[in-house]
């Protein structure tokens, strides 16, 4: 536990000394901010639906930024090679990566309370829908985290990791849209149906926190910091 | 404290390490030498437990570097080749990072955290980012991280790749202090290095070992052959005839022919005494000598021998 509490803020710390976490906050409130109030004050209506909406295509870009460097750049400047000679286990690493860019996360969700909260002075929202909206915008994005995290294991290239990231979490999240699945053979239609990250964020969009949601999320993290960890041992793999 | 045995490592179809096995103990300086590539690091990082070996076994103060690799990470004090570190991190910040990943007790940091700022000579950088460093500042936080914990084994690969001579001189007796208690296993495609801090030479080549022991006792293995320099005025086809009829040389090259003057290389089979006896057979065929010197025989030819020969 120890170790894992000191890679999350060795790496959090990191994302406050460079430039990263600084142009992730601006930029992500910056657009979330404008997106936000230019359909409120379009439809004239004190609700957060076309902000919670928006989201899962804002975090699809944003977050394999902020994942693309846990491990391409330890293997790239090397110290990937001092980090997994210390006294700590793979997973631990792996999972205190994780934890670092979700803090992050959370810091950034955090910060655009500032939304909500001027929309509750100027109207009266449904405070169910604004609850489950951030549980849900944590849970999905706590998920494309995984996954961003997972494709920064497969090589020791920023870039790629990003583009790996992107379409990743992009083909996880359409096929749950109507226009997949409707396409799709019948017997792949529950499986998507189920796979899709959007489905589930817009059931919990719509108020209702059920359990089958979470499990969904938990165990798509679950499966994906597996897959890093496994990716992260291949090395020694023989 | 070490222990190899027929460690084997490919990757893909080279074999990087084949059938390696040696022994180290505490108080030693073990120099692992070979040219480029050899295979020094992957056994390294076989030992440091970063990779895993395909086949044989290797201990690290008793403990198995497969089986318990966490107990083996312990143990060991690791700088890999060309000191990677954290850009981003300030000195101080990346010290104590290693002490908390390294589990060390909290009244214990500050005082080892001042301890390797010390013996690495760091004061002067202490406020800086590691991304500011130069060169052999790196190197040294490299070295002060692999010893924040007072390891029994410190594992250095290429330890002063890229410093400029003084820091060299530092660096190497820094590791011949540290040397006179730990276990320090080294590697470097550098002669004068091994000579000058081993207690012990391993050298390999192709994955294979091909000598192993005290520098001396590495020379002398190289005696037995001398090899005499010497520039004739003469005849050539009278000289090389000469040669080919002389006993005691074993092998000759001509080296340079310049104004009716040829220089040969020659290898004498005889302990000693070549170089007297080619004046002799100089003066007797009537020609002169402009150049005798005796070439001394050193771990240079130890190396060259040993690598060329696996080469061919």
């Amino acid at each position: 536990m120890t170790n894992i509490t000191a890679i999350l803020k060795k790496e959090f710390r990191s994302y406050f000394n460079s430039p990263i976490a600084y142009i992730f906050i601006t930029f992500f409130l910056g657009i979330s901010a404008w997106l936000f109030f230019r359909g409120f004050f379009l439809v004239n209506q004190a609700e957060m639906r076309g902000f919670f909406g928006l989201m899962p295509w804002i975090f699809l870009f944003f977050i394999p930024a902020v994942t693309m460097k846990l491990w391409a750049e330890e293997k790239k400047l090397g110290t990937v090679e001092i980090l997994m000679t210390l006294p700590i286990r793979d997973y631990e690493v792996v999972i205190g990566k994780y934890l670092a860019s979700f803090a992050l996360l959370a810091v950034t969700v955090l910060l655009s309370l500032i939304l909500p909260l001027s929309v509750m002075y100027l109207g009266n929202p449904d405070g169910g829908t604004l609850i489950g909206g951030y549980i849900g915008l944590l849970l999905m994005g706590g998920a494309y985290i995984a996954i961003g995290l997972f494709a920064s294991t497969l090589t020791e290239n920023q870039i790629v990791a990003f583009i790996f990231g992107i379409t990743a979490c992009f083909v996880l999240l359409i096929i749950g849209e109507d226009i997949v699945l409707f396409n799709a053979p019948n017997w792949l239609f529950p499986i998507f149906s189920y796979l899709g990250l959007g489905a589930h964020y817009s059931s919990i969009l719509r108020g209702v926190l059920d359990s089958r949601d979470i499990i969904y999320y938990l165990s798509l993290i679950g499966f994906f910091l597996y897959l890093s960890t496994l990716s992260v041992e291949s090395r020694k793999w023989r | 404290m070490i222990e190899v045995r027929e460690l084997t490592k490919s990757y893909g179809t080279t074999i990087a390490v084949d059938q390696v096995s040696f022994d180290a103990h505490a108080g030693e300086v073990l120099g692992f030498l070979g040219p480029n590539g050899a295979g020094k690091t992957t056994t390294m990082r076989i030992l440091t437990c970063y990779l895993s070996a395909d086949a044989g076994s290797a201990t690290v103060a008793g403990y198995d570097v497969f089986e318990e690799s966490v107990e083996v990470r312990k143990q060991i004090g690791y700088l890999p080749e060309s000191a990677p570190l954290y850009t981003d991190m300030g000195v101080i910040e990346y010290l104590n990072f290693m002490t908390q990943v390294r589990s060390l007790p909290k009244s214990e940091r500050k005082e080892r955290i001042r301890a390797v700022i010390d013996i690495c000579g760091l004061e002067d950088v202490i406020q800086k980012d590691i991304g500011e460093l130069s060169k052999g500042y790196r190197q040294r936080v490299g070295l002060a991280q692999s010893l924040i914990h007072d390891p029994p084994i410190l594992i250095l690969d290429e330890p002063t790749s890229g410093l400029d001579p003084s820091q060299i001189i530092e660096i190497r007796n820094l590791i011949k202090n540290i040397g006179q208690e730990k276990l320090v296993l080294f590697s470097t495609h550098i002669l004068p290095e091994v000579s000058a801090t081993c207690s012990r030479i391993l050298i390999i080549n192709n994955g294979k070992i091909v000598a192993n022991g005290t520098p001396e006792e590495l020379a002398s293995q190289a005696k037995g052959e001398e090899i005499v320099h010497v520039t004739i005025r003469g005849s050539q086809e009278a000289i090389e005839a000469q040669f080919n009829e002389l006993d005691f040389v074993s092998q000759w090259n001509r080296v340079d022919t310049n104004n009716g003057m040829v220089g040969y290389q020659i290898h004498a089979s005889q302990e000693s005494g070549a170089a007297e006896a080619l004046f002799h057979v100089v003066v007797k065929n009537g020609w002169s000598l402009t150049e005798l010197r005796q070439e001394s025989v050193d771990l240079e030819d130890v190396f060259l021998n040993l690598t060329d020969r696996e080469q061919v």
